[in-house]
């Protein structure tokens, strides 16, 4: 019986999220038993116009050459999977939305004309149909893991949206907001990361995305509350997920009334 | 009884040495935690607490006292309902045949010191939910067979704390083994329990004074003066005729709809289940965990989010816990303890939220 054969595509990322699977240990012995890694570059396998069962895409559209590269790999796949926050909501390099990337590129570069940098940095999803996304910054083992099981006994994933506290109250660690007034991002941000800064007693930066049903108005006043200014605050949401819907809305809000 | 402040080590020895691991109260990451415990060293000796609406903080003073302080954000729950607990594993064997094993836990006694009124109140109301049904729950019920409770009464009450009001508190009537009362030198101590009783014996006891119980009553009567309690009207008639009132949407503007209310509510058992399978396939582990109606999850059914908004998921916890739950459970579903107000981190207080009906209604 052949098995089901997986490619990993990288675009405008720090390579975080591969690291997720290369770093597996044992489980990944297990992974080449059930799958043929057909294109993987960071971990050796090359056949970049493979056609796959699953493709998982790293990293975000940030080139223009990236946009004809991402659609043939959407023709070649029968999943597509997007990891980590630069595949699925642009990254921290979508920071440069809010900004004008030309006059940055000629700021910086002595000969501006050999870059080739599209204005936006994007998540795969504005260009092509995405299956699965997984978020965080960087996604790890357990989501990824878990996603390829699903995928091969035929269902989805159940989707991971609750709101970090969630987790963070499960693992009985201390509310740091509550008793250091510290501006954790937990009660607006997807869960999947175990509430991990949390419990080591540091706030949450959001670097999961937005939460389902996130009140981002309140989570926005309650940080003003702490002592935050309208700038800080701002930043709160535009960072690593600047690009995600709910938080640019409230970032960029944020920033007007400021 | 009285049992002398210097001998509160032997209170520990006694329960290790008939087996019992002792879970007490201990500071961590700056709030009063329960956890195990093996020396009084451990208590948070002469600290108190400062709650108000989200907000938590201890401080340090120059009292003797071990236990003089309102609760922190857990206490008995999760001890007896496991925030994440395994139900059960199903495995495939190379012909193709899956069997299913249980994952009941080992049975592990276990002490816990220093639990309060409220606590105790929201775990009888635990037990009726796990224990007192048609189906019983086989892992609460190992946990709370071997669980033994040395309870405090409570001396000083957080300003958000309202047992006095709910009922609940601040003292323990029933439902614990021991119950210690902290006066200046040391303690009253009562046995409720044959294996209070047990515990009892193996201590250094002296009778207990006029003066002992008199101190006694005057820390019950400053403790039942607590700054918040319920209104009075009647909040299950009025919750429910009020499932319209723009006072849901009104909070749904604060609300994170983060859940941290539902998972410090020390009657709160809503969980989720879900399979987690190895890589291989060939086995799963099938899981529950803590929930709450404030998750997207909670109300879905077949495609639908049934409550979508954070007013419907409001309405659902209050209307809840104050209404439909006398239906189930013969009384409220609040004890007062007031976690649901420090541990919201945008300080939503549910005694005002009760009372807005209250006030709109007559403005």
């Amino acid at each position: 019986m052949t098995k089901p054969t997986v490619a990993v595509h990288k675009f405008s990322s720090c390579d975080g999220c591969q690291l997720a699977l290369i770093n597996l240990g044992e489980p990944l012995l297990v992974l080449t038993q059930l799958v043929d890694i057909l294109h993987f570059a960071e971990a050796g396998p090359l056949d970049e116009d493979a056609k796959v069962d699953i493709a998982i895409i790293e990293g975000s559209i940030s080139a223009s050459h990236d946009i004809e590269r991402i659609k043939k790999i959407r023709d070649n796949s029968s999943y597509l999977i997007t990891v980590g926050a630069c595949a699925t909501s642009g990254g921290i390099q979508a920071l440069r939305n809010m900004a004008d990337t030309k006059q940055w590129i000629t700021g910086i570069y002595a000969n501006p004309s050999v870059i080739d940098s599209l204005d936006n940095s994007s998540p795969i999803k504005d260009y092509v149909k995405v299956d699965l996304e997984l978020w965080g910054c960087p996604i790890n083992q357990r989501q990824i893991i878990n996603a390829i099981r699903a995928l091969l006994f035929g269902v989805m994933p159940v989707e991971e949206h609750d709101k970090i506290c969630m987790e963070c109250k499960r693992h009985q660690s201390v509310c740091v907001m509550v008793t250091k007034g510290e501006p954790c991002m937990g009660p607006v941000t997807r869960t999947g990361c175990g509430a991990l800064c949390p419990s080591v007693g540091r706030d949450c930066f959001g670097c999961y995305g937005p939460a389902e049903n996130p009140n981002t108005q309140a989570m926005a006043n309650r940080l003003e509350g702490l002592g935050l200014v309208g700038d800080e605050v701002a930043r709160r949401f535009l960072f690593i997920n600047s690009g995600a819907e709910a938080f640019h809305q409230q970032g960029s809000r944020t920033k007007e009334t400021d | 009884m009285f049992f002398r402040t210097d001998h509160l080590q032997q209170l520990l020895n006694t329960l290790s040495s008939k087996g019992y691991c002792c879970i007490g109260p201990q500071i961590r990451d700056g709030a009063i935690i329960y956890d195990e415990i093996h020396s009084t060293d451990q208590l948070p000796q002469g600290f108190s607490d400062q709650q108000v609406p989200g907000s938590y903080s201890l401080s340090q003073n120059s009292s003797l006292k071990f236990f003089d302080w309102a609760n922190g954000p857990q206490a008995i729950k999760p001890h007896l309902f496991a925030a994440r607990e395994k139900i059960w594993q199903s495995a495939q064997d190379a012909d193709g045949k899956i069997t299913f094993n249980t994952t009941e836990p080992e049975p592990r006694l276990i002490a816990i010191i220093g639990a309060r009124a409220c606590d105790i109140a929201a775990m009888k109301i635990q037990d009726q939910h796990f224990l007192e049904q048609e189906f019983v729950d086989p892992y609460y019920k190992i946990h709370r067979e071997n669980l033994l409770l040395v309870a405090v009464n409570c001396s000083h009450p957080a300003d958000t704390c309202f047992c006095y009001s709910t009922g609940d508190g601040p003292f323990v009537e029933d439902g614990a083994d021991l119950v210690l009362t902290e006066l200046d030198q040391g303690f009253l101590i009562d046995a409720h329990t044959e294996p209070g009783n047990k515990i009892l014996e193996a201590l250094t006891l002296e009778n207990d004074t006029a003066e002992h119980l008199e101190q006694a009553a005057s820390i019950k009567t400053n403790a039942c003066k607590q700054k918040r309690s319920l209104p009075e009207f009647d909040i299950k008639k009025r919750l429910l005729s009020e499932l319209k009132n723009g006072i849901w949407h009104d909070i749904a503007t604060k609300c994170l709809s983060c859940g941290n209310c539902t998972s410090v509510c020390p009657t709160c058992f809503c969980h989720s289940e879900a399979d987690v399978p190895e890589l291989d396939g060939k086995s799963s582990t099938h899981y529950r965990q803590w929930d709450s109606c404030f998750s997207q999850g909670h109300s879905y059914i077949h495609g639908i989010t049934i409550r979508s908004e954070t007013s419907q998921r409001y309405r659902q916890w209050l209307t809840h816990k104050f209404a439909s739950w006398h239906e189930q459970y013969g009384r409220s579903g609040c004890v007062g303890c007031g976690r649901c107000i420090t541990w919201c981190p945008v300080g939503i207080d549910v005694t005002e939220s009760l009372k807005n009906f209250e006030e709109r209604r007559r403005g």
